[in-house]
């Protein structure tokens, strides 16, 4: 973090925020047409998708494997709300498929609790 | 769609990573995660209250709220642990609702040096039910206290486990969340079988 206030500072990659306003590559669009939250989880299918802009193709790369929207909001460093709008876009043409994942959030799930220790223990 | 068999979509579980403003929660939440630690940005359009509505045009704000995550795969299980950190500032609060959703339980981190930063966090979690653990980031200009003094001074209950850690190292970030995972097994009646 560079917090000096010197005249000849030189910002880069991060520091110097993104290049592009974010809703351009949505196309100004803020809901995505499929509901999808931080830990929706989308795959690409191998169908070609319609639109080649480098964010759905970069967004298709991404997703090989099933992979949480969050993920991919960090990894093309776009607002996920942003993201959404991209993957909904892929998801209406079958580019990608999503499902609402297992979600295991109950914390007296003895079963999951103790796969989960066991998986800890491991690392 | 082709992908409907539960093999290719793991079951997720989220665990909160919260605590005052510079704890340690990205450090934290880096050490854990399998992957590079992700930081995204989450837009928030919140509804103003109480302010003049425009002939029908809805009032509304927004701001964009860092988040860092990471991630465990547990791959034997078929597991993913999320581990998200939660947002410091006390104006991103209204966030929390949204993260703890489904959450299965936080890590509090705390700093011996200020102590109080964590109040709020301790509060939240007790309010909602949420179990969570105080994991004490020490700090290495920091006091050491013993556990009795912080959960004096937290005015903690004997419910939530304190443990110490170091949330530059993976292991001890790992450690924290078995903690965790050994606190939350214990609330669960055993079974009579």
């Amino acid at each position: 973090m560079n917090m000096t206030a010197d005249d000849d500072e030189v910002w880069l990659d991060e520091q110097a925020g993104r290049l592009i306003r974010p809703y351009t590559v949505s196309s100004g669009r803020t809901r995505p047409s499929v509901d999808l939250d931080l830990l929706s989880l989308v795959m690409t299918t191998g169908r070609s998708p319609k639109t080649s802009d480098p964010e759905h193709a970069q967004a298709l790369g991404l997703c090989r494997r099933p992979t949480s929207v969050a993920e991919v909001a960090a990894h093309l460093r776009l607002p996920v709300v942003v993201t959404k709008v991209i993957l909904a876009d892929l998801l209406d043409c079958d580019a990608m498929t999503t499902k609402t994942p297992r979600r295991a959030s109950d914390p007296k799930d003895r079963v999951l609790l103790e796969k989960l220790l066991d998986g800890l223990q491991r690392l | 769609m082709a992908y409907n068999d539960s093999e290719e979509f793991p079951t997720q579980v989220k665990i909160l990573i919260a605590g005052g403003f510079g704890v340690g929660k990205t450090t934290f939440v880096g050490a854990a995660s399998e992957i590079e630690p992700l930081n995204t940005e989450e837009l928030i359009t919140t509804a103003s209250v109480g302010v003049d509505h425009l002939g029908g045009i809805e009032q509304k704000s927004t701001t964009t709220v860092a988040l860092d995550f990471g991630r465990i795969t547990i791959e034997q299980h078929g597991i993913v642990l999320y581990l998200f950190g939660t947002p410091g500032q006390e104006r991103f609060w209204f966030m929390w609702d949204e993260l703890c959703a489904g959450a299965l339980g936080a890590v509090v981190l705390a700093d011996t040096r200020r102590l109080e930063d964590c109040f709020e966090a301790v509060d939240f979690f007790e309010n909602r039910g949420i179990p969570f653990l105080v994991a004490v980031n020490e700090f290495e200009d920091a006091f050491r206290y013993d556990e009795e003094e912080i959960r004096a001074a937290l005015g903690l209950g004997p419910g939530a486990p304190i443990v110490l850690c170091d949330a530059r190292e993976r292991g001890s970030a790992v450690s924290a969340l078995r903690s965790l995972i050994h606190h939350l097994l214990a609330a669960v009646p055993t079974p009579s079988a």
